[in-house]
């Protein structure tokens, strides 16, 4: 049990009730870490969601910036938090005290099914702490698959880190760096965990003292002959254009910018610190922000299951129906996750169920045969978890969004019009809600940005390009992250982008911004 | 209960609020939650802090949505994403007139106390009144006739007699004896103490204007709204006067019009008469406080003022206020002559206000030493 645990004791009335659901979850083939069960008031869960699911972070105004708008939102009526769980091993589910008996049922049968996701969904995997910076092949899974995720104590020793730092150095100064760190918090490579470990650049080897010129072999009497002074010179000089050349660095174009930052950066020692806890936390939250829509949409689709077979009786039937509506209710035009997901899910059991997959299926053209293709294969449910493991929102969508599925939910894309200022749905059409819904969802809906040259100009400013996708960046955030980027690198930093089709390049060298065009 | 969150919490209201930080107050904007409060719909403002971050313009990407609607109807909003596994959204609901509720009028008067760093109001010792009362709501035993309970002393015989078997329902006779004799007794309780007064008093002689009496009106309303805070049975008096001046109730004060000339000896004259009739000092904190424009009719009246001021006013209140506003038509030479005689003592404060902008300052003057 971590020590900065809450450790509140659950009545023992849920606690019997939680045995039950566990027992249920464990039945129907969920396979999820350990469990703690937190009781809190509605004050606490407040401020345990804005602290981000844990009780320890470290301090900043956005914490309390979020924790004001819960606090207003819960005090108008206007929203309660029902269910919060963290990735961790063990896990910690928090419910709210005062909810009835059936809320605190579903929320308990929701948050096995999220430990379910937590623990067998691939991404997840970047989360274990004890892999030193490699990722274990998610295919292969180990027997007895019992990762270190102590993430409460790891969230609460960086708090404890940056409170040491804020100690020495004080909390404007410290929040106003955070402040930048958090700027560039997205600049994260998704792929990284699952690459192996970084390969350090040592820096140390690239002073030149003299450039030692490889001679050719000669006795001393023939030194001016073999060696004459303009071989000499030409060679000195191939080696220093090699020099410069192996100066741009990096070699690659690099997507982790906090970690190119946190390695070349001139940073103070603890500024390092800072930056290297916003960065690992960016991680961990990223496999979160990947997953939203599958991981709400299994729980869903888990406590839902649960609640109506196993865990309600007759008496609590319509309670449930009334909140469990309430989860999954769209408002006008927003996507709700939770509904997405769970209606997803069901759609691929469903397929698999009938089996309405591979290639005769893919083939067929008669919608009278689609409709009632039924080979009754019964894979459903072992798809299902299947595709919880192996999949992440982009590849969820990309594969098993049907037109049908577009059609029967009502999915549409909107886009902004100009001529009437206002969001407007644009289209029905399957490919059109297809490539907007994962556009949304590509690298969590932030910009490409690559680390493209850290001598640029050979003086030192860092060059930043952004793989423009057809669409533009917002050009007022970008100069504000500028500021910040600049206040790190302490040399000029400038940005390589399409804007309204031509191709420009962002400057800012501390004192002014400039943006040049660019030839195409 | 306390929270650690507290802290981040109160740090973000400060840099909301301006305090601290500055740099960040371009990224502030102001979000809101739509509730309901019965059928009218609530609209709560929630401040936002921006930080920015490398992203694409809202309206370049669009996005996908779900639900009814034909090609080219309206979609609200745009998606906000959330973090851990958390509860639900908030829905919107469609905008229609909301009722604004921000802070409440008690906290409006603590920020603003914050904001002019004003101390709390302590006490001064001799005001610091206990009133002590008896009250008779006890018994016992013993005691003087005169203070016989006699319903206790009949109960207690009844309870006697039945318990010894004399007790006859069809007869019922009660007969008690010496013991069964019960007295009322008084307990001391002490009465809450700071009691305040404030004796506005505004001069609506023919120079004062509606500028200037705006300018009064809304200082007086935040110096109301401070002191409301800090005594729970504050009293309000309103004196106006031109050449003569009378007692009136908060419309009439806010609401009448120019006409006379000045005679401020006047107005001090029925403040004092006020203190002596309603308000022994020994009970009452008292905060007269005068506007006006400066124009007075004459030296003489001035000295006669002063007079008044040091004779009778100043020995009773905790502190005399004195807040001039400009005028196109008075002199101002009033506060030059206070402050020339009482420039040294500390109860007395002067203030200029110049402007609305001013206000916060003469109020700042007026109540930060604390009275």
């Amino acid at each position: 049990m971590s020590e900065f645990a809450l450790k509140t004791s659950l009545p023992a009335y849920l606690r019997d009730e939680q045995n039950k659901i566990e027992a249920f979850a464990d039945g129907a083939g969920l396979d999820f870490f350990p469990t703690v069960f937190e009781i809190l008031t509605y004050d606490q869960m407040n401020e345990i969601a804005a602290y981000g699911g844990f009780p320890n972070r470290y301090p900043h105004w956005r914490f309390g910036m979020e924790y004001e708008r819960l606090a207003k939102s819960y005090e108008y009526g206007l929203s309660k938090i029902y269910e919060m769980v963290i990735n961790n091993n063990p896990a910690y589910g928090y419910l709210l005290e005062g909810n009835s008996l059936v809320d605190q049922k579903l929320v308990m049968a929701h948050v096995y099914a999220h430990v379910d996701f937590f623990k067998n969904n691939y991404c997840f995997r970047s989360t274990d702490l004890d892999t030193g910076g490699r990722t274990v092949d998610p295919v292969r899974r180990p027997s007895g698959y019992d990762p270190n995720r102590r993430w409460i104590d790891k969230m609460a020793n960086h708090g404890a880190r940056l409170r040491r730092v804020v100690a020495r150095q004080g909390i404007n100064k410290v929040e106003e760096f955070l402040d930048c760190c958090l700027s560039l918090e997205n600049l994260v490579d998704l792929h990284s965990p699952f690459r192996g470990i970084r390969r350090k650049r040592l820096v140390e080897d690239e002073e030149p003292q003299g450039t030692e010129i490889p001679r050719l072999r000669a006795k001393d009497y023939m030194e001016s002959f073999i060696n004459p002074a303009e071989y000499l010179e030409q060679q000195k000089k191939k080696i220093e254009a090699e020099r410069e050349k192996e100066r741009k660095f990096p070699e690659h174009a690099e997507r982790d910018v906090l970690a190119f930052l946190l390695e070349h950066a001139p940073l103070e020692r603890w500024e390092n610190d800072v930056l290297d806890v916003v960065r690992e936390e960016a991680y961990y939250f990223a496999p979160q922000w990947q997953t939203k829509i599958m991981n709400e949409g299994w729980a869903t689709y888990w406590h839902s299951k649960l609640m109506t077979g196993k865990i309600l009786d007759a008496s609590e039937i319509i309670d449930y129906a009334d909140h469990a509506a309430g989860v999954l209710a769209t408002s006008a035009g927003k996507l709700n996750p939770y509904k997405l997901g769970v209606e997803l899910f069901r759609h691929v059991e469903e397929r698999w169920n009938r089996g309405q997959f591979g290639k005769e299926w893919e083939e067929c053209d008669d919608l009278e045969a689609k409709k009632n293709w039924n080979l009754r294969l019964g894979l459903g449910k072992k798809k299902i978890f299947e595709v919880r493991a192996l999949y992440n929102d982009v590849t969820f969508i990309d594969e098993f969004l049907t037109p049908e599925f577009v059609s029967d939910h009502k999915l549409f894309s909107f886009a902004w019009s100009n001529r009437n200022e206002r969001f407007e749905i644009e289209s029905r059409e399957f490919r059109s809600v297809k490539e907007k819904l994962l556009f949304q969802l590509t690298n969590g809906g932030n910009p490409f940005i690559y680390v493209e040259d850290a001598n640029f100009e050979n003086r030192g400013e860092l060059l930043l390009r952004h793989d423009h996708q057809g669409f533009d960046l917002r050009q007022d955030y970008a100069r504000e992250v500028m500021r910040s980027l600049l206040r790190m690198w302490k040399r000029p930093v400038s940005v390589m982008t399409i804007a309204d089709g031509k191709p420009i390049m962002l400057r800012y060298d501390g004192k002014e911004h400039a943006t040049r065009h660019l030839r195409p | 209960m306390s929270l650690k969150i507290d802290q981040d919490h109160s740090r973000f209201r400060s840099i909301v609020r301006g305090k601290i930080r500055q740099n960040l107050r371009k990224y502030i904007s102001q979000g809101e939650l739509v509730g309901r409060k019965g059928k009218d719909l609530v609209s709560i403002p929630i401040p936002q802090i921006d930080i920015p971050h490398f992203s694409f313009g809202e309206r370049q990407r669009g996005g996908a949505g779900q639900g009814e609607g034909e090609l080219g109807d309206p979609v609200g909003g745009d998606q906000d994403g959330e973090e851990a596994g958390s509860g639900r959204q908030a829905g919107s609901a469609p905008g229609e007139h909301a009722l604004e509720v921000d802070v409440t009028l008690d906290e409006l008067a603590s920020i603003l106390g914050e904001e002019l760093e004003l101390p709390d109001i302590q006490d001064k010792g001799k005001n610091k009144i206990i009133n002590a009362k008896d009250r008779y709501t006890s018994i016992r035993r013993v005691g003087p006739e005169s203070l016989r309970n006699f319903k206790r002393t009949y109960r207690e015989a009844l309870k006697r007699q039945i318990a010894m078997g004399t007790y006859a329902p069809g007869n019922p006779v009660v007969v008690p004896i010496p013991s069964d004799k019960r007295y009322r007794s008084w307990k001391t309780e002490a009465e809450p103490v700071a009691n305040a007064v404030i004796v506005y008093m505004m001069d609506v002689s023919g120079s004062m204007g509606d500028e200037q009496k705006e300018i009064v009106r809304i200082e007086s309303f935040w110096i109301d709204a401070w002191l409301q805070r800090q005594y729970k049975g504050l009293e309000s008096r309103y004196i106006i006067h031109d050449a003569v001046a009378r007692e009136v109730d908060r419309e009439t004060f806010f609401h009448t019009r120019e006409s006379g000339g000045t005679m401020i000896s006047s107005a001090f004259k029925l403040c004092s008469q006020l203190i002596d009739d309603h308000y022994p000092p020994e009970e009452w904190n008292i905060y007269p406080f005068h506007f006006s424009d400066g124009d007075n009719w004459s030296m003489d009246d001035t000295l006669l003022c002063v007079e008044v001021l040091k004779g009778k006013i100043l020995p009773r209140v905790n502190m005399f206020a004195y807040g001039q506003v400009e005028s196109p038509y008075g002199s101002g030479q009033f506060i030059k002559d206070l402050r020339e005689h009482f420039g040294k003592d500390e109860r007395v404060i002067t203030s200029e206000i110049r402007d609305k902008e001013a206000i916060i300052g003469s109020i700042k003057e007026f109540l930060g030493k604390g009275a």
